[in-house]
Parts: structure tokens; C-alpha cells; sequence
């Protein structure tokens, strides 16, 4: 039998300070997307039905891959957390809550790798 | 102490359902759904990137796939809700400097989003025949 309530616990241990860690990236994230975004539709406007050298060319340029690697890096960092704000908002089975919540990690982080990859490829692969 | 087991009828928060709807009601929906729909649009750019990243065939395959029509419906959904999300973000980040949070304003916001939403995405798809070479 345990007489100690949850706040005698962790009294005096402080603040995590990490509580509004997603907020704040969520904010820094979200004003990076706006010129982001507005770059990806100038790019998808551009790449309409150019030729396959082209579309090479233009996404393996030294000024347009790094940019397109922080489009992938930005967004899908802020749909990590906005994905798992959802989940922990509506999902409250603990099975189904935990077993999202890891799918959410994987789905962003292979999401991530292979665009990344792809325009790595590009600029580097020859 | 001795009724700890007892189920108590408490009260339960209003939820969705118990609202009347407003339209800063539909769009605070509208920003999480478009956000959600993203979340799985985003295999769109990565599936591209792969593609040529994969060779001139893949890139000829992708691109003859994208032409078709559901695929461009989808992309046209795409870009609304990219925008979208990212004026109705723009709203966002003008609440947290604490401006813009009375209710005349708030009814603009949302609004000026819808409006901003739509006039745009139909402007860059427009700009998407004209200058981009986009064809029917």
C-alpha cells in the first residue's frame, strides 16, 4: 500500500522543461513552411512537362536541393507532431494509441529518408 | 472514504456535436483535416523525387500517371489544402501574438482564409496552363 499521492512524487524534481517543446517547434516549423511552400508551387509550376535532364538539373542545382531538403525536413517535422497531436487528442485505447503513435515515427522517418535520398541521389549519384 | 468504488454520474465537457456551427467552427476543423490530409499527400513529392532519382523511365511512368485525370483531381485537392493550411498556419501565428482574437476579427479570419484558400489554389492552377504549359 502506497500513501504517497502523484504530486508528493514528484515534488521538488523540478520542471521537465521540455512541456512546450512541440509548441515552440511547431511555431518554428510552420513560419519556416511559408516561404517553403511558396517555393515548392514555384517549383511544381516550373517542372511541368520539362524534359527528364531538366527536372535532373533543377533539383540537383546547389541553390534548389538544399532548399528541397529542408521543404522535406521542415514539413515533415511539423506533420510528425501535428500527427501525434491528433492521435494522443482522439485515440485513447492504449494499444491503439501506442502502436499509432510508433507508426507515426516510422511512417515521417522513412518519409523523410527516401525524399532525402532521392535528391542526395540526384546531386551526388553521377 | 468507504464509497472510493461507487461510479459517480459526474458531468461530462460539451464536445463537437453540442455546438452550433459558425464558420470559425468549420475552419478550426478545416486546418486539422487539411493537416491530416497532407500528412499522406506528402507521398506525392516523395514518390516524384524517387522517381527521378530512379532514371529517365521511371520519370516518363510517374509522369504519364500524374496526367491522368483522378491523379490531377488529387492534386488539385493537394494544393487547396496546402494552401489552406498554411494561410489558416498564417492565422495562427498572427493569434499567438495575442492580436486578432476578438470576435469581429476572428470572423474575418475565417473568412479571408476560405477566400484566400480557394482564389489562390484556382490562381496557381491557372497560372499552371498559362505559363507552365500544363495541357488538358
Amino acid at each position: 500500500m502506497k500513501f504517497r499521492t502523484p504530486l508528493g512524487k514528484v515534488r521538488g524534481l523540478g520542471a521537465a522543461h521540455d512541456g512546450t517543446g512541440d509548441f515552440w517547434i511547431q511555431r518554428i516549423t510552420s513560419i519556416a513552411s511559408i516561404p517553403l511552400t511558396i517555393f515548392l508551387i514555384g517549383s511544381c509550376l516550373y517542372l511541368i512537362g520539362v524534359d527528364y535532364n531538366t527536372a535532373r538539373d533543377y533539383i540537383s542545382s546547389v541553390f534548389v536541393a538544399p532548399v528541397l531538403i529542408l521543404v522535406i525536413v521542415v514539413f515533415i517535422w511539423h506533420m510528425y507532431i501535428g500527427m501525434k497531436e491528433i492521435l494522443v487528442d482522439y485515440v485513447h485505447s492504449p494499444t491503439l494509441k501506442y502502436t499509432s503513435l510508433i507508426l507515426n515515427i516510422l511512417y515521417t522517418t522513412f518519409l523523410a529518408l527516401i525524399s532525402v535520398y532521392a535528391i542526395l541521389k540526384l546531386s551526388f549519384g553521377g | 472514504m468507504g464509497n472510493d468504488k461507487i461510479p459517480v454520474a459526474r458531468p461530462l465537457s460539451p464536445h463537437l456535436q453540442i455546438y452550433r456551427m459558425s464558420m470559425t467552427f468549420i475552419m478550426s476543423g478545416f486546418h486539422r483535416a487539411t493537416g491530416f490530409a497532407l500528412y499522406f499527400g506528402m507521398l506525392i513529392p516523395a514518390v516524384w523525387l524517387l522517381a527521378v532519382a530512379s532514371g529517365a523511365d521511371w520519370y516518363a511512368f510517374v509522369n504519364s500517371w500524374i496526367a491522368t485525370f483522378p491523379v490531377r483531381f488529387v492534386l488539385f485537392g493537394y494544393s487547396w489544402g496546402l494552401i489552406h493550411h498554411m494561410l489558416g498556419g498564417i492565422r495562427h501565428l498572427i493569434w499567438d501574438t495575442g492580436r486578432g482574437l476578438d470576435l469581429a476579427s476572428i470572423e474575418i479570419f475565417a473568412r479571408a482564409t476560405l477566400i484566400g484558400s480557394v482564389s489562390l489554389t484556382l490562381a496557381v492552377w491557372l497560372a499552371a496552363f498559362a505559363l507552365g504549359g500544363l495541357q488538358l
